[in-house]
Formats: C-alpha cells, sequence, structure tokens
C-alpha cells in the first residue's frame, strides 16, 4: 500500500523506538488531507489542533521514557457517529449539526489510552442509513480509487480516509455492512466484529440488537491490533460479553492447514457480478493451496436476509430515533406547543432515507402489522443463525463476495432505495446472526476497481476469520 | 401504481398515518413518492410469505438479554451543566419546551 504510507504497526514500532516522533507522522498525514480532501470530503469536520496537542503528549511519553501503547502516534480517523466530548458529533444529519456530546464513547476513550491520535470525525450515510455515504446531508464522499464512484457507506468517510492515506486506521459502524462493504469498494480491510464483543457505548444507536464498531485499516494484522486495543468487556453498555476479545495477534502467522472453509452458494450465483465471483472463488484456491479445506455450502435462509432486515433494523430505528424531538439535544424549530416543534423540528432535520426507515419501521411494529411483518422477521432471523449453525457444524469459516459489484457512479441508485439495499445481500445476515465476519481486499474486477472477499465465522471466531483473511492477504503479495 | 390496489402492501393512507405516528409531516409530493417506495420494499419482503415459520422462535436479539446490575455507588457521571449547554433551550437547570398542555392526543 505505498499510496497510503506506512502501516499502523509500523508507525507505533517507530514512535516508541524514539526513531520518529508522532508530531512527524501527524504532520505527514494532515498533509495529505489538505492535499485530497476538498476533492473527496472524507470527513466533515477535522480536529488538527487537538490531534497536535494529543502528538505531542505521546512524544511526551516517549522522551520521559515511558510507553504510550501499542497506538502511539498512529493517526486516526473517527466516524461522525462517535461520541466525542466536546467535538461536534453529527451523524452527517442536520438534526444533530453543531451537537458536542458532554462525553466519550469507550472505543474513543481506549484508542486514546493506546497513544493513537484521532484526527477527525469522517462523513456517514445519515444516521448511517445508506450504502454509498450518499444520504449524507453534507454532501457525498468520493472513492479514492475513482471520485466518480461512491466509496460505499454507510462508513464511506472512514474508509476513504484509510484509502486514501488520510490516516492508516478509522473506526466505522456496521448494521447490515456499514464497515464490510465500503471496505470492499476502497480496497481495505474492514470488520464487523461479534455482537457484543466492542462496546457500542456512545455509538449514536440506530439498530441496537445489529450495531456494532469496527475497525478500517491497509493490512490485516493492524484491524487486528485495533480490534484487541477497543474490545473486551465494559460496564457501560449493557449488552457488552462479560469477556476479553479474543488474542488475534500471536496467531495471525498460524496458517490455514487443515481448516475447514465453506463458499458460501447462495452468495456466488444470481445478483453477484461474474467478476466478483471469480475473485472469490480465486481466494478459495489460494486457501486450498494454503491447506484448507475448501468446499461449497448451502445457508438457504440467507436469501431471506434482506428482506428480514429490512423490517427489523428500521423497526428499532425508529424506536432509536425518536429521542431526537428538539427537546435535549440538536437543532430545534420553533412552533407554539410542542408537538407542533416535535413534528417542525423532526420534518426540516431528517433527510428523505431516515424518514423512509422510520416509516417503515414504524409500519412494521403497528397494531394489526406487527405479526405479518416485524414478528416474521424475527422467526426468520431464527432461520437465519439455525442455518448459520448447521454450516459452521462442519465448517470453521465461511467465505463469500463482500459486495455484489465494484463501486458505482455517484448518483445510479440514490433514487431507487430497493436497488441501493441490495448491495449489502451479503452483509446483512451477519449482522441478523450476531455473528463476526470481515473484508478483505482481493484484487479488482474487471473495470479495474478493488473487490472485497468476505470471510464470515461463528460468534467469537474472530481468530479463525483473522488466520484466514492474513492467509488470503499474504497470497496476494 | 401498487398504492392504489386494493392488496398493496401499505396505502397512501397509512403512509400518512405513520408519518402522523413517527411526527413528520408530508406534503402531497412525498406522500405519493413515500408511498411508491414503501410499497416496493414491502413488497420484496413478500418472500417471507412463502417460509414455514411454524413453531419458529422469534429472535430479537443476539445474545441473551438479563438485567445487568451494579453496586448503587455514585459514579462518574455526565456533568448537568455541560449536557444542558447542548440543549435547545434551557432554564433552572431543565430543557425547555413550548406548551404541552392542551394539544390533541
Amino acid at each position: 500500500m505505498s499510496a497510503t504510507g506506512p502501516d499502523a504497526r509500523a508507525i507505533a514500532a517507530a514512535v516508541r523506538a524514539g526513531e520518529r516522533t508522532a508530531a512527524e507522522v501527524l504532520e505527514e498525514h494532515l498533509g495529505r488531507i489538505a492535499a485530497r480532501e476538498a476533492e473527496l470530503h472524507a470527513f466533515n469536520h477535522l480536529t488538527e489542533d487537538a490531534a497536535r496537542a494529543a502528538a505531542a503528549a505521546v512524544d511526551a511519553a516517549v522522551a520521559a521514557g515511558q510507553d504510550p501503547g501499542p497506538l502511539a502516534g498512529v493517526p486516526v480517523a473517527l466516524k461522525d457517529n462517535l461520541c466525542t466530548r466536546g467535538v461536534p458529533t453529527t451523524c452527517s444529519s442536520r438534526i444533530l449539526e453543531g451537537w458536542c456530546p458532554p462525553y466519550d464513547a469507550t472505543v474513543v476513550t481506549r484508542l486514546a489510552a493506546a497513544g493513537a491520535v484521532a484526527v477527525g470525525k469522517t462523513n456517514l450515510d445519515e444516521f448511517a442509513m445508506g450504502s454509498s455515504t450518499e444520504n449524507s446531508a453534507f454532501g457525498p464522499t468520493r472513492n479514492p480509487h475513482d471520485t466518480t464512484r461512491v466509496p460505499g457507506g454507510s462508513s464511506g468517510g472512514s474508509a476513504a480516509a484509510v484509502a486514501a492515506g488520510f490516516a492508516p486506521l478509522s473506526l466505522g459502524s456496521d448494521t447490515g455492512g456499514s464497515i464490510r462493504q465500503p471496505a470492499a469498494l476502497c480496497g481495505v480491510v474492514g470488520v464487523k466484529p461479534t455482537y457484543g464483543l466492542v462496546s457500542r457505548y456512545g455509538l449514536v444507536a440506530f439498530g441496537s440488537s445489529l450495531d456494532q464498531i469496527g475497525p478500517f485499516a491497509t493490512t490485516v494484522a493492524d484491524a487486528a491490533l485495533v480490534c484487541e486495543v477497543i474490545g473486551g468487556h465494559d460496564p457501560a453498555d449493557s449488552t457488552s460479553l462479560p469477556e476479553a476479545f479474543p488474542e488475534l495477534t500471536p496467531h495471525l502467522a498460524d496458517g490455514v492447514d487443515g481448516l475447514r472453509v465453506g463458499v458460501i452458494a447462495e452468495m456466488m450465483g444470481e445478483g453477484i457480478s461474474p467478476d466478483v465471483a471469480a475473485r472469490v472463488r480465486s481466494a478459495a484456491e489460494a486457501l486450498a493451496s494454503a491447506g484448507a479445506v475448501v468446499e461449497e455450502v448451502s445457508v438457504p435462509a440467507v436469501t431471506h436476509g434482506l428482506s428480514a432486515y429490512y423490517l427489523v433494523a428500521p423497526a428499532e430505528a425508529s424506536s432509536n430515533l425518536a429521542r431526537y424531538d428538539g427537546v435535549r439535544y440538536g437543532n430545534r424549530v420553533d412552533a407554539p406547543t410542542a408537538g407542533e416543534m416535535m413534528e417542525a423540528t423532526r420534518t426540516a432535520g431528517f433527510g428523505d432515507e431516515v424518514k423512509r426507515r422510520i416509516m417503515l419501521g414504524t409500519y412494521a411494529l403497528s397494531a394489526g402489522y406487527y405479526d405479518a411483518f416485524y414478528g416474521k422477521a424475527l422467526k426468520v432471523r431464527t432461520l437465519i443463525r439455525e442455518d448459520f449453525d448447521r454450516a459452521y457444524a462442519s465448517h470453521d469459516v465461511l467465505l463469500s463476495p463482500t459486495s455484489p459489484t465494484t463501486a458505482f457512479p455517484l448518483g445510479a441508485k440514490v433514487d431507487d432505495p430497493l436497488t441501493m439495499y441490495l448491495n449489502d445481500v451479503c452483509t446483512i445476515p451477519t449482522n441478523l446472526a450476531g455473528h463476526p465476519a470481515m473484508s478483505v481486499p482481493y484484487g479488482t474486477g474487471d473495470d479495474g476497481l478493488p473487490v472485497g472477499v468476505q470471510v464470515l465465522a461463528p460468534a467469537r471466531g474472530e481468530v479463525a476469520m483473522f488466520r484466514t483473511a492474513a492467509v488470503l492477504e499474504g497470497s496476494l503479495r | 401504481m401498487p398504492s392504489s390496489e386494493p392488496d398493496a402492501p401499505i396505502t397512501s393512507a397509512d403512509v400518512a398515518k405513520v408519518a402522523s405516528l413517527a411526527r413528520l409531516r408530508l406534503d402531497d409530493a412525498e406522500l405519493e413518492r413515500f408511498t411508491h417506495q414503501l410499497a416496493d420494499i414491502l413488497g420484496h419482503a413478500a418472500d417471507l410469505e412463502t417460509l414455514d415459520l411454524a413453531g419458529v422462535e422469534p429472535m430479537a436479539h443476539p445474545i441473551p438479554l438479563v438485567n445487568v446490575l451494579r453496586p448503587d455507588v455514585p459514579g462518574d457521571l455526565v456533568d448537568r451543566d455541560e449536557a444542558l449547554a447542548q440543549a435547545p433551550a434551557a432554564e433552572d437547570g431543565q430543557f425547555r419546551v413550548p406548551p404541552v398542555l392542551g394539544e390533541a392526543p
């Protein structure tokens, strides 16, 4: 990844050893941002001053003989739905424009404690609803590989920031593929950990039973390191699992000899671009050459994932987004009564996609339709998990495309919500099941744009998932 | 035009109702556009009708949800003034809103 500069582990090693200063590293990255940010719009807000202060603190610690931590001096970009104390957190929505949270998300605190230097807040589809970052109230982000194309979404700004070398690391959130799909379209590594292994405290909620925070990086090893830093139990999140994140770094060189890999049959045919499917088959061959036992496996219920997801996620969103009513935070449109004020505020503050999902969710939960829509979708969720369980009884990891296509042109799908939703057909089942999955860059499609291969694993299966990803990464060298 | 069919998955009257429940105001053009789009999405979800879901337990969450308790000891809390400083309007340590009483439900 020569276009993006040294990876995070190399930077941290040099800073800890006193060979480079965090200040130097930061200025190098701010220089790259200055050169290309106007063209890409990866950020909603840059925090140069705070970053310079944080880098100086890292350098002071090194000078004093202290260890600033495993991410010493590493610049990191944060999706703008992660709360940062005193720093604007907008979710790319007018309704939160100018809001400065009174606390930090746990992942933000943990990154800082590990010596990382936050450089800014990245653009996203409003409230993380979308697959192209075109639903941002502040304008779209562009793909660094081809600026006429989308970076994917919803964490498009975080993916583009890493692909453009603005920061070697960033954080995103993934409710239905919002880390993995943009990682694939931007040619970087993106990880959605097991539900509950990374604290959601301070992540602005979209679909609470689906949301998970995870990293973007240029290497599999960097992504593993971030998971180890941000993961593990947090008493501030009642859905946080009472355990540490599995140790990944010691296993990255373990290889895949004897590992059982299943290629998901339902994700290799209809709706998948043939050049993308061909890259997944190449990945499967690379794993077989490295000693894995590779075969095709059927996970039938995943074909109903999209339908179930677009009932479950909007239902949860309609409830979570009820809090934006102009009372406690964000913007207010004044009106004579509280009810009129709330309606005027929400009508002016939310964009179309957010309104669509709030209405869809309200409908799916409403009396007379609950059993037909939301209740049914929850049962389908069970079927999906059971089919995954059957597949994992005889396989350690599964393989599929991350996205059905490479990056598509800006504007191509924005007027047709259903077509846009189909981007997430391969990533959604993982969130419904609560499992981990990651996207690994694996060459390019016929158009020369990046293709991502998705590695899926059962809950807490991160070690096998990262071993597989590391072998795939190595097979391209 | 799905919204005019009697067996449409969602009608413009339904959309107007949920918009009102969700405190969103739609003009006529928005109502028509959203009705079409939501009908498309719900129409796609009709594949769920083909599944035999008898005896299948619903799954609302990936992990078993239990109450999480901690000792009742004051911790490091969000500062009240800092939180109120971010509100659209505040007075005497409280959020200020327009009149609530006297409205239709």
